[in-house]
């Protein structure tokens, strides 16, 4: 190999070093982390839920969503999941202990797959808990596929719609307010607190009334843990619960990839310019 | 004074030589337009059964397009809160895009190998995957829904570098620019720049080194996207190794895209091809297949090994577990013993047929992951079935593709050879290049003497 040519390798491979050292940097930092265990939550005791809807009406208000008529009762007849106008629904289940009432909406994960996926970090994870949508989105829609709960919803009809999803009432809570639906929920089936303090709520309410509840918490492990946390007297797979999430954080799922990309950058041009210089080498040879 | 004034006079003079080189490269430029206008008549008959398929489509889902634009995704199209994604990724960019892989394959071939026997029909495929991969990029513009933050990523209105979605989008970027440069010395010697030209042409390798780094990792990076999908796809579908699957799809895609591409190409083109292109003909679809047939054998091997490993066999009797099988042996195994006996027997047609069912089945694959094997557990009332809006859209994007293609094909020098000037300046190059390393290893000594 000349010299000049040793030279261009060289550089060339210093300068990608370089580039893909910047790079894997800010990949690497950029890692979601659950920052604090001491971010809001809200506890769903779906033993106390009566059903009434209010929650919905408020939410609704608070974002200025057309408002639902929580009078009319035939909503119940199907399962409903929440969309660009309902940022949250109450579903009711027939059983044997009666009707169960289970309100759904974003399920604020501590390691949100939506923030993961969101390539100009339209979606935020805020360190008092909820998880935001900003106006930089592109609109394309990869938090939906993203999602485990199937939360993020667009609004289609627009031609500058919005990713519309609970945000915990983000505004509320940064001034020291409680969410919207907490705060006219008329039989505390919902408590907002840290995510301490609702877990132990959650565990004190199942150990200390024994036989009322399943012993399990929903939203503790699941997808790593969520900010809503659910306590149900009825097995949660008979809600209409998805059971097969998983306790690993959806992200992680990404970040074996994530991790080839800077070793691929690093590598592959310099097994390549090495691979050209060999087999010219070899052509000029063969020519001889 | 006498100093302020020399000051002025010399930021005047600068003044003048920026204006006059503006004045230049406006001339440069009308003078580029003039020629392009001239250059927009078409070559050959007009009424062909192509264009008078095409046309009206083309007129049709222009004036669609426009109107997706202005009212809404919702408009003539059946995305839905469940199937966020529909045909324009689904279809366009994750088909388009493996279908475009056989530029960065065949830059592989011929310029880290260095395996000359493929030279004749690298250019006509880097120009394909760069047409595609343009062309898919607007498709996706089509399916943002607010499209005039497309920018964003690019710009840093808030970089989101630990998506998947963010290194696709900058090595779709990235990889237009290496593509735009592998091709551009056929621009420059139809222009007949020169100077230009062998600026291009030296930076070509650098180029491709970086091209296939991008595409090795974009490519994988589309498998990669449906990884946070994992409650959503039939488990037939989701393993962790979606990336690695969709790379080497890519390749065996790419290859049978270029096999196909070059059959319709010998046939419409045959008067812009040169003899040693037509000569080396068979030859080089002969060693294209063998390549499919080992990358193929190679992906159906690694299909077998995730569905021994994912313990997957409970699946395979429901109607999904028939369909994968359908996907695995009918277009990956099929094709892959097609391609084989066609290069043994040396059957140009056999190989012909087995990249169209290859290519279809590339085509089943990732309609699979965007929409089939996505959300199975829905009932089919529920599940995304394109508008005939959506079709017709999704045709015009490959239709404009294909003229833009031709329009090229017919002007440079894409598959006939290159002008003896542009020969010349290669061996040239060589030596100036070598004078200009040697001048700079020894601290430009040699000019000092002179």
């Amino acid at each position: 190999m000349k010299r000049r040519e040793f030279l261009k390798v060289a550089l060339s491979g210093l300068g990608l070093f370089a580039s893909s050292a910047i790079c894997s940097k800010t990949v690497f930092s950029s890692e979601i982390k659950a920052k604090t265990k001491e971010f809001f939550g809200v506890l769903v005791d779906t033993t106390r839920c009566i059903g009434c809807r209010t929650c919905e009406a408020s939410c609704a208000e608070s974002h200025s969503l057309p408002i639902p008529n929580i009078e009319d009762k035939s909503v119940f007849t199907k399962i409903r999941k929440p969309d660009e106008k309902t940022l949250t629904v109450v579903n009711r289940f027939l059983t044997e202990k009666g009707e169960i009432y289970v309100k759904i909406q974003c399920m604020h994960c501590n390691q949100p797959g939506c923030v993961a996926a969101c390539l100009v970090k339209a979606m935020k994870k805020r360190k008092e808990g909820p998880v935001t949508w900003d106006e930089n989105c592109m609109g394309c829609r990869y938090c939906m596929v993203s999602c485990p709960f199937d939360i993020p919803k667009f609004e289609y009809d627009e031609a500058f719609g919005r990713i519309m999803k609970c945000d915990m009432c983000y505004g509320r809570i940064s001034s020291g307010k409680v969410p919207a639906c907490v705060e006219v929920c008329p039989k505390e089936a919902l408590t907002f607190g840290t995510r301490r303090d609702i877990l132990n709520e959650a565990k004190k309410r199942i150990y200390q009334t024994p036989g009322l509840y399943v012993p399990y918490i929903y939203g503790e492990n699941e997808v790593g843990g969520t900010a809503f946390l659910y306590i149900s007297s009825y097995p949660f797979e008979k809600l209409n619960f998805q059971m097969d999430l998983g306790y690993t954080p959806y992200p992680e799922y990404t970040t074996g990839f994530l991790y080839s990309v800077p070793v691929i950058l690093i590598l592959w041009p310099a097994f390549l310019t090495g691979i050209h210089y060999l087999t010219k080498e070899r052509k000029k040879e063969i020519e001889r | 004074m006498r100093k302020e004034f020399e000051s002025i006079t010399i930021a005047r003079n600068g003044l003048t030589l920026a204006l006059s080189k503006l004045v230049l490269l406006t001339f440069y430029f009308i003078g580029f337009l003039v020629l392009l206008i001239k250059e927009l008549k078409p070559k050959g008959k007009v009424l062909t059964a192509f264009n008078v398929i095409t046309l009206p489509i083309i007129l049709l889902g222009t004036y669609l397009i426009i109107t997706h634009m202005f009212y809404g995704l919702s408009h003539g199209s059946n995305v839905s809160q469940d199937f966020p994604w529909g045909i324009f990724i689904g279809f366009n960019v994750m088909v388009g895009v493996p279908f475009a892989g056989g530029a960065y394959v065949l830059a592989f071939v011929v310029y880290i190998l260095n395996a000359e026997k493929y030279h004749p029909i690298l250019r006509a495929t880097i120009l394909n995957g760069f047409l595609a991969y343009v062309f898919y990029a607007s498709a996706i513009f089509l399916d943002l829904g607010r499209k005039w933050n497309i920018l964003n990523p690019i710009i840093g209105n808030e970089f989101g570098v630990n998506s998947v979605l963010f290194l696709v989008a900058w090595h779709f970027l990235l990889y237009m620019i290496a593509q735009f440069i592998e091709f551009s010395p056929a621009i420059a010697e139809w222009l007949e720049l020169k100077r230009l030209r062998k600026i291009l042409s030296s930076m070509t390798l650098g180029a491709c080194v970086f091209g296939i780094a991008l595409s090795t990792l974009h490519q994988s990076g589309l498998g990669a996207l449906f990884m946070m999908a994992k409650n959503k796809l039939h488990p037939l579908w989701y393993t962790e190794f979606i990336p690695v699957l969709f790379f080497v799809s890519s390749i065996f895609a790419g290859l049978s895209c270029v096999i196909v591409e070059g059959t319709i190409s010998k046939k419409v083109f045959r008067h812009r091809m040169s003899e040693e292109y037509l000569k080396n003909y068979d030859d080089i679809v002969i060693g294209l297949a063998r390549g499919c047939a080992i990358t193929l054998f190679v992906y159906f091997f690694l299909k077998v090994l995730i569905f021994i490993h994912g313990k997957s066999w409970v699946y395979i009797s429901s109607p999904m577990g028939i369909w994968y099988l359908v996907e695995v042996l009918g277009f990956v195994l099929i094709p892959c013993l097609m391609f084989y006996y066609g290069q043994r027997d040396r059957r140009i047609n056999l190989i012909r047929v087995a990249a169209l069912v290859t290519m279809l089945g590339v085509i089943i694959n990732r309609i699979n992951y965007s929409m089939i094997a996505y959300k199975w557990y829905l009932p089919l009332s529920e599940k995304y079935i394109p508008t005939w809006q959506e079709i017709v859209i999704t045709l015009t994007i490959v239709f404009t593709q294909l003229w833009i293609f031709r329009w090229v094909v017919n002007r440079m020098p894409v598959y006939g050879e290159v002008p003896e000037w542009a020969k010349e300046k290669e061996l040239e190059e060589e030596e100036y290049q070598a004078e200009l390393g040697f001048t700079m290893a020894n601290g430009g000594q040699r000019y000092r003497d002179y």
